[in-house]
């Protein structure tokens, strides 16, 4: 048996000093160079495939498989980007990574680039994490005077260059395509896709974007093997994963775990919903998935699991909400979100958040009538599926998975003449065991 | 080759320095193409100017080859980017769903009467801008305040409230999961790319980064392989 | 198609076979499924769809339901049609057959409209707009929006983004056309969309607008009003319009315009669609400037001069004073400008012939030589060897005296298109890298002038990849440098390059094969030819014609002034245009009699002693042959009887003139009968005199020796004040500021180190023989020890008021 957690990127964060090389080394940091230099490029794409690692940014798709669609006889550069612009509400496990241990994510860094046969990598971090950034950047100063980066590394004849970049805040940056624009010193606004980022991606040239945890998962399938990977989680969603819990949960926090694990199993870890209190409504993985309840308890926190569930695993953000919360107010701060981030360029997401918004601020008043819910799904039905990227589809998923599980509280609304909740008991600081 | 019509072709225009100038063209050849450079061109912008000025979008279009327009098109996508000035420390309460339902809206409204600012204002003494932010990525936090793009986790009105008297008293402000507070101009050279010495400060994670791997350590969970080991492939993998 | 018995073989004819709505369609691969539907007569709506910008896919309106891509699966949602390359066997169903597609558009449409203002009544898109159309025709008759009190974006109404620009931005879809065509097409990007999410909108920057020569554009292609000109804002309403086709009459293209009019005043001029030319693109220029015609200078009737004053005179009258003047005048010539058409010009040619008896004809009306005159015949006349379309095929495009983006602006967009395309490398011989060769990623090969046969010369160095693939381009303004035309004659015939001519004028080249020169008749028929001589003195019905090779334009100035010549009949020549305006104004007092016709009061028609008004283009038919010799033929916007042609007035004076024994009636009255005689004559099928670049002239003074001594480099900006962008307030607010180049180390050696100016420029002094002008100074990559100043854009230009191109001039600093 798979133990219950699997400690593997988050196995140094208590380390002393665990963001510095020394510690990081001390801990067999950086040995997966050696071993992956050892072996072609296309045998670590071969090994990452075989682990069956999946991405780690919320899509799922097979990285092994992404890093396989670089055409090899392109003679342009090769480039391969980290996407550390973690945005999605409720996703909170590559900033602490990154805080933590910068250099799983260096070393990862540099064995996938060899696999790919880049030469330069990118770190696109979002601008709004200082620290992280501070973190980053003394992690690759410190590789590149280890030999590390640079020229020649390990002298294995492979060079590589990493560059550090902040971002500026926007959440669309976090769409591969709208993160190239921002890399390439453009408004964020995804691109047309074919060609995809894999012909054609940074500066037309052929490009892998990877999520942060995605990447730093190389460096141990690489020691450990593939089959060691592969070992852990379910048949089809290898592997561990970074379980974020936050909200009206006792202990919230990262809990790394193989994939298949229940929120029913995590909720234990993390010492129960907090005390007095149920939990209501929780996402799977950050606000662009549609709403679970407590029926999901047991669905296994994998791929296949939850989107047979009606929703998507997506990055594992399991933001839990207790009785207390009022789940219309909770969709429409959503709503504003994705109004806020929405990149403008096509109608239905640009439009159409602008409108939901004003509708679902209207509900929340206890304006309208039912016949706004009715519309509300509607204008969903004209989203989804019709923007120009998931930006907007993920705007209609708490929505429309909300009026599914909770439409009676839409019309307690109505009724109520505003929202019948107390914001104060939902609070953290609200006293314990305060009622709903 | 500039593009500005105004035929300002090869003068530089004054108002950023000399040092300043030099340094934003040091940044754009950090980058395979040039014009990736302006986003961390204009962070630079921002630590010298104390916002994107016309000034610093025109020496990015010089440096780059771009058009103004274009730059200031890039310059007002991105939220970090701002075009009125800003106070020696930016706070940000995060009001995204989470934190808002966990106290970040109650938080957010005691400061704005604190301050008597609304959002995306500067206190009179020029200290604080306040802004209400979305989604910082550290929901296991909340509710979360950034000052200066630093986290101050599980705030509560009264420590938001002790925050900002304190930075506006001009006492010294500890991020809880990180360094000293500097000002906003200092991290905003930090961002463009010109690293500070504070890298080493505040601890490697917070308690709940730490939550699961307590766990694991008390019950002697493991992933059944450290990171020394090479042959250890698979010691698990019996189950599916 | 084949013509042999057996059955056709099956042959990858590059077509893809699908479904749309039921229809099969067979369209070329790669075929985008929005286009391959209008193959079955299926209108997907669109906005930010374009065929000549690149696919965006941003406003989803042209959504169609897929339910095999042809790969037997379908897409689970809705696609957007302007982005979808149509598939072997996909099925494609549109609104007009799916009810996922129809709602899918209505749902965008209605997206699309809660943020628009619905101001059509007072809209200048009104009645041609596109949102107006579909939203008619695939959208919702009620706004779920308004009845359920939606709050709409409000921004401040119409802000000015250009002189000639205006934004209304609550009006914008955010198709991004507009910000596609400055990028892509005009290589302009002054706007781009800023701020994000529903705030988004187009901006310019707060000190840069979008002063682009190819703005209107941008106007014409936004699918709703969100972007007017201020030349055009509440003037008119579209069904109120008349639209005629035209050719735009200000440089050599030939670009089709769609002329818009209401009771005899054009209201608007519009880029016509002609894929060989012009694409749907034109110049601002082309686009605005049309109100010369209307100004209140205009010349609506004859005039005769009597006891040194004009008055008025019956056109009878007039043709008769004109032709006893002309008679008692002695020897007499013929100067024109380059705005005739080719009829206009054939008439002028025939005219010197036939009534005056003289080849003392130039349409050259500016700086011109004699080795000019030789390369007309020898190279242009006639030939036809390159087209637009050749220069997208060229690996490299040579540029010698030619700067298209202000001289031939619908070519610098073909020539932008193809370097962009990364195919083709423009080389330009130049004093400096221009705007507009920095947009078209050209290379410089810098020249000062007088220079140009040297470097010309070094062109055929293999590294400047001149092949025979390869086209040289050679501008009007090459002839200004001795040997510099036979230089580029040489690099085309050693390389085997193909060669153009690509003058200013609209007319200049129609100029040329009608034989408005002193050494070639019309068709291309050389002069000295005697064989062409009398067969066109037996088409003429005229028993000899004049065989000595006449005097040029310089010449012809000349001998006014020297009395050699005593009469002059001037077709639409501006005197600051002239190579030596004062010259030419000293020639017009010496003439003994002077006939002028003109559109406008002009310094000829002040001292002219018949003035005879003439048509403007809107008021006749005509043809303009293009630089690469396509005949541009249009009809008359407007039936004006009292609004005469040239060939009408002069074939009224040549009346007049046979009958008292001078010549005879030239045979026509007509623009038709022009054309007809034109097109029965025929072009000449002999040989073309070959290329003689004659005797050097006088060299030009040596430059002093000392650090001021600058050569003398200019063109004209497209917009600038020349009289045909009279009255265009507008177009000329949007004009290039007048500034004066100079190399970085002749800056310095004039002024000093070179340091920033803040909040100001340097200001230079520019002295020549003619005269001086102070301008300010920016550094270009040019060669040391030369000036560029732009030959229009201040005062009544270089040549009336600086000094003649190439020559000497001098530089100090000044102070404003």
């Amino acid at each position: 048996m798979t133990d219950t957690l699997t400690p593997v990127l988050t196995d140094n964060w208590d380390a002393d000093r665990a963001w510095t090389l020394a510690s990081y080394e001390e801990r067999g940091g950086y040995a997966a160079l050696d071993k992956a230099f050892a072996m072609t490029p296309d045998a670590v794409i071969d090994t990452v495939k075989d682990s069956g690692l999946r991405g780690r940014g919320g899509a799922g798709f097979p990285t092994g498989m992404k890093w396989g669609f670089i055409p090899q006889d392109n003679p342009r550069p090769k480039y391969l980007v980290v996407n550390a612009d973690e945005s999605e509400p409720g996703t909170c496990k590559d900033i602490p990574l990154m805080m933590a241990s910068p250099h799983t994510l260096v070393e990862g860094v540099i064995v996938s680039s060899y696999a790919i046969r880049a030469n330069t990598a990118f770190i696109y971090v979002r601008g709004e994490v200082l620290h992280v950034i501070r973190r980053l950047q003394r992690a690759v100063q410190e590789a590149y005077l280890a030999g590390h980066l640079g020229k020649n590394i390990h002298g294995s004849g492979y060079d590589l260059d990493l560059i550090v970049h902040a971002g500026a805040g926007a959440y669309i940056c976090g769409e591969e395509t709208a993160l190239l624009e921002g890399l390439e010193g453009r408004r964020g606004q995804p691109r047309l896709r074919p060609p995809f980022p894999a012909v054609a991606g940074l500066y037309a040239s052929p490009t892998v974007i990877n999520n942060v945890e995605s990447i730093a998962s190389v460096p141990s399938i690489i020691t450990n093997g593939a089959a060691w990977f592969a070992g852990m989680g379910t048949e089809k969603s290898n592997g561990f994963g970074i379980f974020s819990l936050s909200g009206h949960v006792t202990n919230p926090g990262q809990y790394e775990a193989p994939l298949g694990i229940t929120l029913r199993e995590l909720i234990d870890l993390a010492g129960g919903m907090r005390e007095g209190h149920e939990l209501k409504f929780w996402t799977p993985g950050g606000s662009s998935t549609p709403l679970l309840t407590p029926e999901h308890l047991d669905v296994p926190l994998d791929f296949e699991s939850v989107g047979a569930a009606g929703s998507m695993l997506g990055t594992r953000a399991l933001q839990l909400f207790d009785e207390t919360t009022c789940v219309v107010r909770a969709v429409l701060r959503w709503t504003e979100f994705y109004k806020h981030e929405s990149c403008g360029k096509c109608t239905p997401c640009r439009e159409g958040t602008w409108w939901l918004t004003q509708t679902m601020a209207r509900l929340e008043k206890g304006q309208g009538d039912e016949g706004d819910l009715d519309l509300l799904l509607d204008q969903c039905d004209n989203i989804l599926g019709r923007s120009f990227c998931a930006l907007g589809d993920g705007a209609t998923s708490p929505i429309s998975s909300s009026i599914q599980h909770f439409r009676d509280e839409y019309l307690a609304h109505l009724t109520h003449g505003g929202c019948p909740f107390d914001p104060a008991a939902s609070t953290a600081f609200a006293p314990v065991g305060a009622p709903a | 080759m500039s593009h500005q019509p105004n035929g300002a072709d090869g003068l530089e225009r004054a108002g950023l320095g000399e040092k300043t100038w030099a340094e934003m063209r040091e940044i754009a050849d950090r980058y395979p193409e040039k014009r990736s450079g302006l986003l961390p061109m204009l962070h630079l912008v921002q630590s010298v100017e104390g916002r994107i000025t016309p000034e610093g979008i025109e020496a990015c279009a010089e440096i780059l080859g771009i058009s103004a327009a274009e730059v200031n098109g890039v310059a007002t996508f991105y939220t970090m980017y701002k075009r009125k000035p800003v106070g020696d420390y930016h706070v940000g309460v995060c009001t995204n769903t989470l934190c808002a339902v966990m106290g970040g809206d109650l938080i957010f409204e005691r400061l704005k009467d604190h301050l008597d600012v609304g959002n995306d204002e500067t206190t009179e003494d020029g200290k604080i801008t306040l802004e209400h932010v979305e989604c910082n990525a550290a929901c296991d936090y909340a509710p979360v305040m950034m000052v200066n793009w630093e986290f101050m986790d599980n705030q509560t009105p009264e420590s938001a409230v002790q925050v900002v008297d304190d930075l506006r008293a001009g006492r010294e402000v500890h991020s809880t999961r990180g360094p000293r507070l500097c000002t906003w101009r200092e991290a905003e050279r930090v961002l463009a790319g010109f690293p500070d010495d504070r890298a080493d400060e505040g601890p490697a994670a917070g308690p709940a980064s730490l939550a699961g791997l307590a766990v694991a350590r008390e019950k002697g969970w493991t992933a059944g392989a450290d990171r020394s080991a090479t042959e250890s492939s698979g010691a698990k993998g019996e189950s599916k | 198609m084949s013509t042999t018995d057996k059955a056709p073989e099956k042959v990858d004819t590059g077509l893809v076979t699908l479904t749309i709505d039921g229809v099969q369609v067979s369209v070329p691969k790669d075929t985008l499924v929005i286009r391959a539907a209008e193959q079955v007569g299926v209108q997907i709506p669109r906005f930010c769809d374009h065929p000549l910008l690149d696919p965006v896919g941003a406003c989803r309106q042209c959504l169609v339901d897929i339910p095999d891509a042809g790969n037997g699966r379908g897409f689970p949602k809705p696609q957007a049609s302007c982005t979808l390359p149509v598939a072997e066997g996909m099925v494609v169903n549109t609104q007009a057959t799916s009810e996922v597609a129809d709602k899918a558009q209505q749902g965008i449409m209605e997206f699309l409209l809660i943020n628009h203002p619905l101001d059509c009544p007072v809209c200048d898109k009104g009645g041609e707009c596109p949102l107006q159309n579909q939203a008619m025709s695939n959208g919702r008759g009620e706004s779920r929006f308004a009845e359920r009190g939606g709050i709409k974006r409000t921004f401040p109404k119409p802000i000015n983004i250009s002189a000639q620009v205006l934004l209304d931005r609550e009006r914008c879809v955010l198709c991004a056309r507009c910000t596609r065509f400055s990028e892509q097409v005009a290589g302009d990007p002054f706007i781009a969309l800023a701020e994000r999410g529903a705030l988004q909108q187009v901006a310019i920057y707060e000190r840069e607008p979008y002063e682009s020569y190819f703005s209107g554009n941008a106007i014409q292609i936004c699918p709703v009003g969100a972007l007017t000109s201020a030349d055009y804002r509440f003037r008119s309403r579209p069904f109120d319009l008349v639209s005629t086709p035209g050719v735009a009459e200000h440089d050599a293209c030939g670009a089709a315009i769609r002329v818009d009019h209401r009771r005899g005043k054009v209201m608007r001029r519009l880029a016509g669609n002609d894929p060989e030319v012009n694409e749907e693109w034109i110049s601002d220029k082309d686009r605005f400037a049309f109100r010369y015609a209307q100004v209140a200078d205009r010349i609506t009737y004859p005039q005769v001069r009597e006891d040194g004053e004009l008055r008025p005179a019956s056109w009878t009258e007039a043709f008769a004073v004109a032709a006893r003047g002309l008679r008692d005048a002695g020897a007499a010539a013929v100067l024109t400008g380059g705005r005739l058409t080719a009829e206009d010009a054939y008439a002028y040619a025939k005219f010197a012939r036939v009534s005056l008896g003289t080849n003392d004809i130039d349409f050259r009306a500016r700086p011109h030589t004699a080795e000019e005159a030789s390369f007309l015949a020898s190279h242009v006349a006639l030939s036809g060897d390159v087209t637009y379309a050749d220069l997208e095929a060229a690996p490299v495009v040579v540029l010698l005296g030619l700067e298209p983006e202000d001289e031939a602006a619908t070519l610098f967009l073909r020539l932008r298109k193809a370097a962009q395309r990364g195919r083709t490398q423009v080389v330009s011989v130049a004093s400096h890298a221009s705007r507009g060769l920095t947009k078209m990623n050209g290379r410089l090969v810098p020249a000062a002038p007088g220079t140009e046969v040297e470097v010309i010369g070094s062109l055929k160095d293999a590294e400047h990849g001149v092949t025979k693939d390869a086209v040289i381009l050679v501008g009007e303004r090459l002839a200004q440098t001795h040997g510099a035309l036979s230089a580029a004659a040489d690099l085309a015939a050693g390389t085997g390059a193909r060669i153009a001519w690509v003058p200013r004028r609209a007319g200049d080249r129609g100029a040329v094969e009608a034989g408005a020169l002193p050494n070639l008749l019309p068709g291309g028929r050389p002069l000295t030819e005697a064989s062409a001589r009398v067969d066109l003195g037996a088409a003429w019905g005229a028993d000899t014609l004049p065989a000595k090779v006449g005097r040029d334009g310089n010449a012809i100035v000349a001998a006014l002034a020297k009395g050699d010549l005593g009469g002059l009949v001037v077709g639409g020549v501006d005197p600051d245009d002239t190579a030596d305006p004062a010259a030419f104004r000293a020639a017009l007092d010496a003439a003994r009699f002077v006939v002028s016709l003109e559109l406008r009061e002009t310094d000829v028609t002040r001292v002219a002693d018949v003035v005879l008004p003439v048509a403007p283009v809107a008021d006749k038919a005509g043809t303009f042959v293009t630089w690469d010799g396509r005949a541009r033929s249009f009809d008359a916007v407007f039936a004006n009887p009292a609004s005469l042609p040239d060939l009408r007035v002069l074939s009224g004076i040549a009346d007049e003139l046979a009958a008292i024994g001078h010549g005879r009636p030239l045979g026509f009255r007509t623009v038709a009968e022009v054309r007809d005689e034109m097109q029965s004559l025929g072009p000449w099928d002999g040989a073309r005199p070959a290329l003689d670049a004659g005797k050097a002239p006088k060299p030009v003074k040596a430059p002093r020796k000392g650090e001021t001594a600058f050569a003398l480099a200019t063109w004209k900006q497209l917009v600038d004040l020349g009289s045909m962008q009279d009255g265009e307030e507008h177009l000329r607010a949007t004009a290039r500021r007048p500034v004066a180049r100079v190399s970085r180390a002749s800056y310095e050696s004039v002024l000093g180190m070179l340091e920033a100016q803040p909040g100001g420029d340097q200001l230079v002094t520019v002295t020549g023989d003619r005269g001086s002008v102070t301008l300010p100074v920016v550094v270009a990559d040019m060669p040391d020890g030369v000036v560029w100043v732009p030959a229009r854009s201040f005062g009544r230009g270089v040549l009336a008021e600086l000094a003649s191109p190439g020559s000497t001039v001098t530089l100090k600093g000044a102070t404003s």
